[in-house]
């Protein structure tokens, strides 16, 4: 036997270590289990000064913060991209779908934006409005007590609104708006689109003694030294371990395979030392695969065995099927209001204090489905870009664009702060023909067959993107502004983004009562192998004009209650 | 930092596999090893070690010649020099910059090196001297033909030239802009620990719009900020 078993019995491995993982992490270690954490990256600790880049200035990066090694930004905490090298994913039929993944301890909630929204009771029945895609097997009354303890656990901030469909919570209280967010309020009202203080993971006000309170830095994508924002491992890893739950993490550890016996169940994975590039199992009663919704469904599909011949799970034909992300489109508008700025630090939260969920009726509409409304602007830390084209607006005023000498200092000065930016991010329906698959024609460089993409985008969330750049350039005009460039046309798919681009895939492993058209139950568990639980994004039914993450940690602690329970009755 | 020791003996690491939990590295030891071969390593803002030796290959090329970086640092100060106040794109060390940039982004060599040629060419034509050695009035005089764009059409079907010196004056600008004398012109205030409680009331003024009274009492209460959060059943903030 090649492959190095490990003789540690464990109560549960669990594979990947960003929200799902985290929070599995968390409440299995805390009920006392044995726990393995398998993550493809390296050990992160944003405390570590080693790793850090917040409170960085610019010019300590050679490159002064351009996205050549990380797409999102040199000071961007995501190790990782669009394109890892050695680790290859490709496309069928000439459609696009791109893949983000951040090889890292705590993975993409290091960097990400922290918009910590529940999903509302229409978003779990969806169907029964609009007879689209399917209803999920839960409702919100099953999720609301998880929403509940994740706010008080880890802390969001927001305000109680008595929405129908955007629940509230146990909120912190939010930072005051910014100039940028005053003018928008202020073109929203003209146009009776409502406006409240957004919902972000930050610790606006202190939670408990283990996590310092927000210094109002403005930069979570960096992730936060004192943990006053929501990342996986500062907030559910470090105090699992904290608090003497039996903790291994098992770091630059690439999970190939779920192995099975000859019942079918699982009895642990075999995963590839990154360091030494040798082949290692790890033994345990339960399996819980957090790697992020198309990792996860990759790994089940690369588990083939006599018991399971087309992929663990997949006995139905549903693993990978059923992908989407959320709609995007975006849009920018010169705001001359915000000119001749008096510079003060407003930095704020990382992220926007207000924003606009939907609030629109689809019966009145010719799209299914809504967006919500994200809002940035304000007098940023200059960074890699900064001062391009210093003096484009010049051309509002007739005045000449280009040049040379001091007056580009008055120039770049007369414009700081005066650009407002929007960003719609909608609900697309999950279909079954948008899929990742296994590409048998190729490899990662760990030897492990890699997953190819099928996606198409239907004319429902085009239409939704041709509603979200009406609307911005309506809000532009009512705040006195020019939007920049122009509107998207028809060709252009109205401006929206590309499959893959908001980061927010779900889907691929989706939950339901009927085994032949779902992965796995409602409590998250394979219907193929009961000691085998789903808890990052690939469960989801659809996805809601919400984020997911917040959704991700209510049902990972749900997922993670039920398998502490079950092990308990002996019943895996 | 009890804290950080006690995670770290709990790292198992890549190198532990499942066979031995104990003799493997730490992420200190793995990190020295890591450093300690990186010779001439000078940053320090949180690079993985792949990053960090990108960053020493790009450093031990070079792209432009002598001559070229002699231009372009002429250019740099002609594009913003210094005034009373704050130094020069030069003095923010933009040449430099955009040298490493030019390795970083290896698509914009081209036109940086021929938009140097170009500029030579036509400073040995009307003036009989390579661009950077011309009397300053010859050099503006040569960079008003190519300084100005038309916003109308879009910047890739204008001139190369025209091209070429939007790339420099970009470049030039978030040099300067992105270093310390720059950060320190624009008057930039943030990056620091700090409490955000709302917007000066003289800024409110001169933009003209005001907070709703509604509003801010749903906003934090800042002198709070460290009292720990407790809420009632129905989610209302009690401290």
């Amino acid at each position: 036997m090649q492959i190095k078993e490990s003789p540690k019995m464990y109560d549960a491995i669990i594979v990947g270590s960003g929200a799902g993982g985290g929070m599995a992490t968390k409440i299995l270690a805390d009920a006392g289990l044995k726990v393995a954490v398998v993550e493809a990256g390296p050990f992160f600790d944003p405390a570590d000064p080693d790793q850090m880049t917040q409170l960085k200035w610019p010019w300590e990066s050679p490159r002064r913060g351009a996205g050549t090694d990380r797409p999102f930004g040199d000071f961007d905490t995501a190790y990782g991209g669009w394109d890892l090298e050695g680790e290859p994913y490709t496309h069928k039929d000439g459609t696009k779908f791109d893949w983000f993944r951040s090889r890292m301890l705590g993975g993409r909630t290091n960097h990400w934006g922290r918009i910590s929204l529940r999903f509302g009771p229409h978003d779990f029945k969806h169907k029964d409005i609009d007879g689209l895609g399917d209803n999920w097997p839960i409702g919100y009354e099953d999720v609301k007590p998880y929403y509940d303890k994740v706010d008080k656990l880890i802390g969001v901030f927001g305000t109680k609104e008595g929405l129908p469909n955007d629940p509230d919570g146990f909120f912190l209280p939010p930072p005051k708006p910014r100039l940028h967010e005053l003018f928008y309020i202020n073109g929203a009202r003209k146009s009776n689109i409502p406006v409240y203080p957004s919902r972000l993971s930050m610790l606006t006000k202190r939670i408990n003694n283990d996590r310092g309170v927000c210094f109002y830095c403005s930069q979570c994508s960096r992730a936060c030294q004192v943990y006053a924002d929501f990342s996986a491992e500062s907030v559910l890893i470090f105090p699992a371990q904290k608090s003497g739950g039996q903790v291994d993490l098992y770091v630059n550890s690439m999970v190939r395979e779920v192995t099975t016996n000859s019942e079918g169940k699982a009895t642990g994975v075999s995963y590839i030392n990154k360091e030494d590039r040798k082949e290692y199992q790890l033994k345990g009663k339960v399996v819980v695969l957090a790697a992020s919704a198309c990792s996860s469904a990759r790994i089940l599909l690369n588990s083939k065995s006599e018991q399971h011949p087309n992929g663990l799970g997949n006995s139905g034909n549903t693993v990978g099927k059923y992908l989407h992300d959320s709609t995007g489109s975006s849009r920018a508008g010169f705001i001359p209001g915000l000119m001749n700025r008096k510079t003060y630090n407003e930095d704020g939260v990382g992220g926007m204090h207000v924003y606009t969920p939907w609030w629109l009726d689809n019966k009145k509409l010719d799209f299914p489905r809504g967006y919500h409304i994200e809002v940035w602007g304000g007098m940023g830390m200059p960074n890699y870009g900064f001062g391009f084209n210093a003096n484009d607006f010049n051309k509002f005023f007739d005045l000449p664009t280009g040049g040379y000498g001091n007056s580009l200092r008055a120039d770049v000065q007369k414009y700081y702060g005066s650009v407002l930016g929007f960003g719609g991010r909608g609900e697309s329906i999950a279909l079954e023909d948008n899929y990742c698959e296994i590409d048998p024609t190729t490899v990662d460089e760990f030897g492990i067959p890699v997953l190819r993409f099928h996606y198409n985008w239907s004319d429902f969330e085009r239409k939704q993107a041709r509603h979200m750049q009406q609307t911005f350039e309506e809000l532009i005009h009512n705040m006195g502004g020019i939007p920049l460039g122009d509107t998207p046309t028809k060709e252009e798919d109205y401006g929206l983004h590309a499959p893959g681009n908001i980061i927010h895939e779900v889907g691929t492993t989706r939950m339901g009562d009927d085994p032949k058209r779902s992965v796995v139950n409602k409590y998250q568990q394979l219907h193929d192998a009961d000691n085998v639980f789903i808890t990052d994004a690939g469960p989801f039914v659809s996805q809601a004009d919400k984020n997911c993450t917040w959704t991700i940690l209510a049902l990972s602690w749900r997922a993670s209650d039920y398998i502490v329970e079950q092990l308990k009755q002996q019943n895996i | 930092m009890d804290r950080r020791k006690s995670i770290k003996s709990m790292i198992l690491g890549g190198m532990a596999g499942g066979l031995a939990l104990h003799g493997c590295k730490t992420k200190d030891e793995a990190e020295v090893e890591a450093t300690s071969e990186l010779q001439g390593y000078s940053y320090n803002y949180g690079r993985t070690p792949a990053e960090k030796e990108r960053i020493l290959e790009l450093e031990a090329d070079q792209f432009l010649n002598e001559h070229e970086m002699e231009t372009v640092t002429v250019l740099c100060a002609l594009i913003l020099p210094a005034n009373e106040h704050f130094g020069s794109a030069v003095d923010a060390g933009a040449p430099e910059f955009i040298e490493f940039m030019a390795k970083d982004q290896p698509e914009i060599q081209t036109s940086l090196r021929g938009g140097l040629m170009w500029l030579d060419h036509q400073s040995n034509v009307q003036f009989s001297k390579e661009f950077k050695s011309a009397e300053e009035a010859q050099q503006k005089q040569l960079l008003d033909t190519i300084a100005f764009y038309d916003p109308k059409i879009p910047l890739s079907r204008q001139s190369l030239e025209i091209q070429f010196f939007s790339l420099i004056r970009n470049l030039t600008l978030t040099g300067y802009y992105t270093s310390k004398i720059g950060i320190e012109d624009l008057g930039y205030k943030g990056n620091t620990p700090n409490v955000w409680d709302g917007v000066p009331q003289e800024v409110l003024d001169q933009h003209g719009v005001a907070y709703d009274e509604e509003w801010l009492a749903k906003c934090v209460d800042q002198s709070k900020r460290n009292v720990i959060a407790e809420w009632d059943d129905e989610g209302n903030l009690l401290t």
